[in-house]
């Protein structure tokens, strides 16, 4: 479950080590934007190190790397995934040649550490025009891919554009990325909200990105996570409801019915679906039916 | 490996170390903690052992804590030695 994946850069050791206490579901130890040019070793190590020797249970752990157009990335890759990550984040992919590319290392180093196949995974960070464009053969490019993230700030530079809260510069990029990645079967994480003490507009951006079918939200700062944990767990009523229809469903089988409404509305394949997602995630979080 | 110049890394922010690494003949280790009273044999000790496990058998170091953990203080000798190295 990742309902929110709070960015630290990576050779901040205060941030680093606090990173599990601080209620995000992922944490992202980021070695690029974050990290100055000259300090791009010291992060690589430090981040090494805190991966070895810290426990982030109950955390996942997820690493932004530098573009594969960068000296860094293939050290990146040699010093961090000893330490299995979670998911490996690969800025600026435009092509599915880009996934290809960064999938073939990955595999070399997972046959040089003894370690199976696609143990660790890859989301791609798509921030350019031509990502955009590319995201379902990007999504679909390699087994690896587990998900596509969406970094606004770097798109809206490539599109000559200003950023604004109300996000109508990326409306075209948030919704094709979800229906390439729904259609390629992985999972979708909205950009983060800038503003850090803009409370009301976490909310209303983390409740678009949710209705519009993204999977999670990252964050940039950890005032925003709570927002983005409400936001994309289920309520109370929508629990209950979906024990409803499984209810509703196992009756009709029951009955010998083919099809069966509940409140007035029809439940087909869909609304089941939905209901089975809404329990298992519920249950991820320890939810209990209310009544 | 081989220290052949005046290296550093870290900072001296809250959680960090900053390490300073030079040539020399032998080890010499000076640590500034708050915490060297409680902990100054065990800081001592980690970077001892990044000194070997890095293969440095000759270097003047200097650890300035800044109530680092131990993982820190490892990466941030690490650091000062590669950097030193090159």
């Amino acid at each position: 479950m990742r309902r929110s994946m709070l960015f630290l850069p990576g050779n901040n050791p205060n941030m680093l080590i606090n990173g599990n206490c601080l209620g995000s579901d992922a944490i992202i130890f980021d070695l690029e934007d974050a990290v100055a040019p000259d300090q791009k070793d010291a992060a690589r190590i430090l981040v090494r190190n805190t991966m070895k020797y810290m426990d982030f249970r109950g955390c996942e752990i997820i690493v932004r790397i530098n573009s594969i157009d960068t000296p860094y990335w293939k050290q990146d890759l040699d010093e961090i995934m000893p330490h299995r990550p979670g998911l490996i984040l690969v800025p600026k992919t435009c092509s599915a040649a880009d996934v290809l590319e960064a999938d073939a290392y990955m595999t070399q180093v997972e046959e040089k550490l003894g370690m199976e196949k696609n143990t660790v995974g890859l989301m791609p960070l798509i921030e350019t025009a031509l990502g955009v464009e590319n995201a379902f053969s990007i999504a679909s490019a390699t087994k690896r891919v587990k998900a596509l993230f969406l970094g606004a700030e770097d798109l809206t530079a490539d599109l000559q554009c200003k950023r604004t809260k109300e996000s109508r510069e990326i409306e075209y990029a948030r919704t094709r990325l979800v229906v390439a990645a729904r259609a390629a079967g992985v999972d979708v994480y909205d950009t983060p909200f800038t503003d850090v003490n803009d409370d009301e507009g976490i909310q209303v951006d983390a409740a678009l990105a949710k209705a519009l079918g993204f999977t999670g939200k990252a964050s940039i700062s950890p005032r925003h996570v709570e927002v983005i944990n409400a936001v994309f767990s289920p309520t109370q009523k929508e629990v209950d409801y979906a024990y409803e229809v499984l209810e509703a469903i196992a009756l009709a089988k029951e009955q010998g019915k083919g099809a069966i409404s509940l409140y007035g509305k029809m439940i087909d394949a869909p609304i089941v679906n939905r209901a089975k997602q809404t329990i298992a995630m519920a249950e991820a979080l320890g939810m209990e039916r209310g009544m | 490996m081989e220290i052949k110049k005046l290296a550093s890394a870290g900072t001296m922010e809250s959680s960090d170390a900053y390490v300073e690494i030079e040539p020399a003949t032998g080890l010499e280790i000076t640590l500034e903690s708050v915490v060297s009273q409680q902990f100054g044999d065990s800081i001592r000790q980690v970077v001892r052992d990044v000194l070997t496990e890095q293969g440095v058998e000759n270097a003047k170091i200097r650890v300035v804590d800044r109530g680092a953990l131990e993982c820190v203080i490892r990466a941030r000798v690490e650091t000062a030695i590669v950097r030193g190295g090159n």
